[in-house]
């Protein structure tokens, strides 16, 4: 069958699932006062249409930043505008439709979702899919990254607008890995001008187009490169800000409504290292805030600080991606102020490696979606939950044949056992540990731990045992693919031997 | 005596392990029924897995009344005594399916208290808790399985004359998706609501029953054993949803033309003195026990006369609410056009004309004002001649082929001319059609026009706004797939240029009735023209391809009797 046709197949069913998503419950959905992110992203349209700019980032009379006041950045704010504009104003008046709810509300706000999805996320699939990955199984690999639930669940089920800010990341990585590197950086800042979450993928990002330029010799042509991206950024930020750049005042509250450092290391139950280490010591009551927020910077900085090197030191596409990963979940993992949410940050590049590296990336992706869990059942989405990861699991271990790819080399290990087998020699066979029985075994740990949320009552004094044990599986997971990601990057050899893996163009 | 012990042999039947095995030695040229090797078959569960995934996460879509309905069915069954299942009426939609569907549903219910006992009270009127949703959505799911199972022995029975090497290019993989994903089905069953997924399942079996038959002509021992198979699996769904009265004549010529009579005189036709009576005696024995075991008990209780009344509800009108494509609503359309044209020149006078609300919702007589009105026996009487044709696989069957197209032929004329036809029942062609259009080019051309327009005019069953996406996604997926696969498996387009643009023209009417009317001011004052429109335009579809499918039954097609010989 022809190219086309298929795609347009593999389109349609991804759409369909997300639409048949859509139709169950949002986050918030009739519980007063304070409602959910739907009511938040409805809010945002109401006060960004209402309000003249220079008030939408402050704590005005008509403007209450408590109930939830705009902390996203300015796209954010001009994309809930060109929203307000499309539709019944009752649904956006002020004051009058807080906590609005109706049928026809909800249909608005879910096709708007599918619209943006349409426009940004999928194209951008569709490019990588069959420009940038290798192999005979370039359809697959779309059906599988379409039908990732983590996102789908999200973004239809609880309501973000996440295929926004990572479908133009991931427009940056497709741009960049064509070779184009200004319009890559472009839709990069856009995409950290849409969500400052973001910036847990800006560090690669840097280091990869510092890398190229380095390599092209920044005497020369390489510092033309370096000027010309650099102006590229600060005119896209520049352009993004420009109604707030009259009053330094204005970029300051801005900012100060991005980073909101004074809500604390972590909120609810999060599968980071801060939320799992609070098990075995409360570190929110030791530390004060002041030295939880450098702790955290300190070893998030630490983290990344490897992979970032490899990258400048090597800028292939493949490092790239696996630095997005190592880069994004380093932060989740260390950072500060990390919602379960942020998971999809590191999910998207992880979804690039599904070709390279099927069942590491099934394994986390898995593992994400599981972590978001506690959110699920409190939106009523079990349903959509069960079936989607389910059908993820099935369809991507059946058309990327994971077990099949289990071997050391496989894994991209070869080079890592190389580098040890003098010192360690008997710890040194991680591959023994990403293997189909640890997978099914994992697996079955979190189908278990899913219906014991749901049917088991939890024990009066432990009313949080369940989304905490959620939280702290799904940590050791991560934690541990973090590390096999790091491997695999860092252990690969500066000179390059296999061409096959690198850019396309 | 010797004659009589091969009789009764083949009466007994042999398993069929044994005719899968024995086959593969019997023929080794021509029309090989290819089974694939065992491994090759991985995809399958694969697609059918695919499509279980889908119909469960739409749990939570809309479902239409015959949700409440099959709720009413459960409690009935479950929480009142056999003799009151056909008396009972405190719910509007009362038990109106035959006694085994009744029974069926009682089995049902001994699954549904362990979700939700109250759906099983029978005063608790429209009841939709969550558990109960997901109980009656799960059962549907769940009972596919027969469903899956009858795709897969329709597609081991397929004839697989170009041996395509890709997998997505070849015709058990083409066929197994045309009919599991279905887009009629999935919509009917998994959206709108109803059980039409395992009752189609027994009818696909039965088919590919009578299919497989055809492969073992020379074993002449085990030929029958499929034959009785297949009789019965169809008295069975008979007496499950007797809407499948429409095809019973296929069955019934095809199984005593066939069956009952054992051999052909060398120019194809019926030879007399092969009658066979043990054949006719087996197979009388199998439609009566099946009915004794459905009806028996109603009989014995003399309930039959309210059974037959409520399986039989002639006091509805000649169209549905929403007109099914058929030739009424062409005639209606006609009328129609007939009085407003007379109004105009001044013929007719407006206060003589019968106050006739076109589909307002409620099923009622539609009183015709120019054209003669159309009464049951009419219907019977038209259904009737265009079934009639059915008639030459008396006079020259061609094998289980001939009888699937009869029997293709049989449900689509029923739907053409049949008394208050419901739109769903075009399914009943569409499916079992896709055997025939993986196997010919012409048949695949046919099909493509009937599923398209047939599906299109499903769409008035999901009139929510939610589901309007799905639907058209659904729609978008099953048609884009149907045309690309069968266009690359019979190499070339199947359709001429008038054909395409009358599909076409369905995305204009899809676009204007969904989109454009409801933004109108006629919305108001003319609420049914879409539905109007719709229906009107894909009775020229089906109509269109009802008569292609009638020529291409009544021209000899020399291909099915070669091979068959």
């Amino acid at each position: 069958m022809e190219n086309w046709s298929l795609v347009s197949i593999c389109v349609l069913f991804g759409l369909t699932a997300r639409w048949a998503v859509s139709l169950n419950s949002y986050s918030g959905a009739g519980k007063p006062p304070m409602f959910g992110d739907y009511e938040a992203q409805r809010h945002w349209q109401e006060v960004t249409y209402n309000l003249p700019v220079h008030e939408w980032y402050f704590n005005t009379t008509d403007n209450n930043l408590n109930y939830w006041g705009l902390d996203y950045p300015p796209l954010t704010a001009y994309h809930s505008l060109l929203c307000a504009h499309l539709i019944n104003p009752d649904w956006v008046e002020l004051h009058a439709s807080r906590g609005h709810e109706s049928y026809g509300h909800k249909l608005f706000m879910r096709a708007t979702v599918l619209v943006a999805d349409l426009l940004i996320y999928i194209p951008a699939v569709v490019l990588y899919s069959f420009y940038l990955s290798e192999g005979s199984n370039k359809k697959k690999v779309f059906l599988c990254i379409l039908l990732y639930p983590g996102l789908i669940l999200i973004d239809y089920g609880h309501f973000q607008y996440n295929s926004i800010s990572l479908g133009l990341a991931l427009w940056g990585v497709v741009v960049l890995g064509l070779g184009w590197d200004v319009l890559g950086s472009l839709a990069f800042v856009l995409s950290l001008n849409y969500k400052q979450m973001e910036l847990y993928h800006s560090l690669p990002f840097f280091c990869y187009l510092l890398g190229k330029c380095f390599k092209q010799g920044l005497a020369g042509r390489g510092l033309f490169l370096l000027v010309k991206i650099a102006v590229t950024v600060l005119v896209t930020f520049a352009l993004c800000w420009l109604p707030f750049l009259s009053d330094p005042g204005q970029i300051l509250q801005v900012v100060h409504r991005l980073f909101p450092v004074g809500r604390g290391l972590f909120e609810d139950k999060v599968a980071n290292t801060w939320c799992s280490l609070n098990v075995l010591i409360k570190i929110k009551t030791i530390l004060s805030t002041d030295t939880q927020l450098y702790f955290s910077l300190t070893t998030t900085l630490l983290a990344i600080l490897p992979s970032s090197i490899k990258l400048l030191m090597k800028p292939t596409l493949w490092q790239f991606k696996l630095a997005l990963v190592n880069s994004s979940l380093a932060f989740f993992l260390f950072s500060f102020q990390v919602h379960e949410k942020s998971i999809l940050l590191p999910a998207l590049p992880v979804c690039l490696l599904l070709n390279d590296l099927p069942l590491p990336a099934i394994w986390f992706l898995q593992a994400s979606t599981f972590s978001m869990l506690p959110l699920f059942l409190k939106d009523g989405l079990l349903v959509p939950y069960v079936v989607t990861s389910l059908a993820f699991l099935f369809f991507s271990i059946y058309l990327l044949s994971a077990f099949e790819h289990c071997s050391e080399d496989k894994l991209r290990l070869g080079p890592y056992r190389r580098l040890l087998i003098c010192i360690v020699r008997r710890y040194g066979y991680l591959s023994n540990c990403i293997n189909k029985d640890h997978f099914y075994f994992s697996i079955t740990a979190m189908a278990g731990l899913s219906f014991m949320s749901v049917a088991l009552a939890p024990p009066d004094q432990l009313p949080d045992l369940f989304p905490l044990l959620v939280s702290v599986f799904s940590y050791l997971h991560f934690l541990g693919l973090l590390l096999y990601f790091n491997i695999v990057q860092i252990a690969e050899p500066l000179q390059s031997v296999r061409k096959n893996q690198k850019k396309s163009n | 005596m010797c004659y009589l012990y091969v009789e009764l042999q083949s009466v007994i039947s042999i398993p069929p392990r044994l005719i899968h095995r024995g086959q593969a030695s019997v023929y080794d040229t021509g029309c090989v029924m290819a089974t694939p090797r065992a491994d090759d078959w991985s995809w399958f569960p694969a697609l059918a897995l695919g499509v279980s995934f889908l119909k469960c996460i739409l749990i939570n879509a809309y479902h239409s009344t015959d949700f409440e309905v099959h709720r009413n069915w459960l409690a009935i069954t479950h929480s009142l005594p056999v003799s009151k299942w056909y008396h009972e009426n405190t719910s509007e939609w009362t038990l109106d399916y035959p006694p085994l569907f009744a029974w069926f549903e009682y089995s049902l219910s001994h699954v549904a208290q362990h979700f939700d006992k109250e759906m099983l009270v029978v005063q608790n009127l429209i009841y939709t808790s969550p558990a109960t949703i997901l109980f009656q959505r799960l059962s549907v799911i769940v009972t596919d399985i027969v469903f899956i199972y009858a795709v897969k022995e329709c597609c081991r029975s397929v004839r697989e004359e170009k041996g395509s090497k890709d997998l997505l290019g070849h015709p058990f993989f083409i066929l197994a998706a045309l009919l599991l994903w279905n887009f009629g089905l999935l919509i009917v069953d998994h959206i709108h609501f109803q059980y039409n997924g395992f009752l189609f399942g027994i009818l696909l079996l039965s088919v590919a029953r009578h299919l497989q038959v055809l492969y073992f002509m020379t074993l002449f021992l085990v030929e029958q054993g499929r034959h009785l198979e297949g009789a019965l699996l169809f008295t069975v769904l008979l007496n499950l949803k007797h809407i499948y009265l429409y095809i019973a004549p296929a069955y019934g010529i095809f199984l005593l033309r066939s069956y009952c009579f054992t051999k052909d005189n060398t120019d194809g036709s019926v030879r007399w003195s092969s009658f066979s009576p043990v054949r006719l005696v087996a197979l009388g024995s199998i439609v009566i026990s099946v009915g004794a075991l459905s009806f028996g008990p109603f009989i014995a209780m003399g309930q039959l006369p309210q059974v037959l009344s409520r399986l039989f509800p002639f006091k509805r009108g000649l169209c549905h609410a929403y007109w099914a494509p058929n030739v009424w609503a062409l005639y209606n359309m006609v009328d129609k056009a007939l009085s407003v044209l007379g109004v105009r020149l001044k013929l007719l006078d407006v206060a003589k004309l019968p106050k006739a609300s076109m589909t307002g919702g409620l099923v009622q007589e539609f009183q015709h004002s120019i054209l003669p009105s159309v009464s049951p026996s009419i219907t019977l009487i038209c259904t009737l001649l265009s079934i009639m044709v059915m008639l030459s696989i008396w006079c020259r069957p061609r094998g289980a082929r001939g009888f699937l197209r009869c029997l293709v032929v049989c449900a689509l004329g029923s739907f053409m001319f049949g008394w208050h036809v419901h739109e769903k029942a075009i399914l009943m062609a569409i499916l079992p059609f896709s055997i025939l259009a993986v196997e010919s080019r012409e048949d695949a051309g046919i099909f493509l026009m009937l599923t398209t327009t047939g599906h299109y005019s499903l769409f008035p069953l999901l009139f929510t706004a939610a589901e309007l996406p799905i639907k058209v996604l659904l729609m978008l997926l099953f048609t884009l797939y149907s045309f690309t696969s069968l266009k690359k498996l019979f190499r070339g387009s199947l359709l001429n240029p008038l054909e395409t643009t009358y599909l076409l023209g369905l995305v204009a009417v899809e676009i204007l009735c969904e989109v454009v009317y409801p933004l109108s001011p006629w919305q108001h004052t003319l609420p049914f023209v879409p539905l109007l429109v719709t229906s009107v335009y894909c009775s020229l579809g089906v109509s269109y391809s009802f008569i292609r499918l009638y020529v291409s039954l009544l021209r000899q097609h020399g291909t099915d009797k070669h091979k068959q010989l």
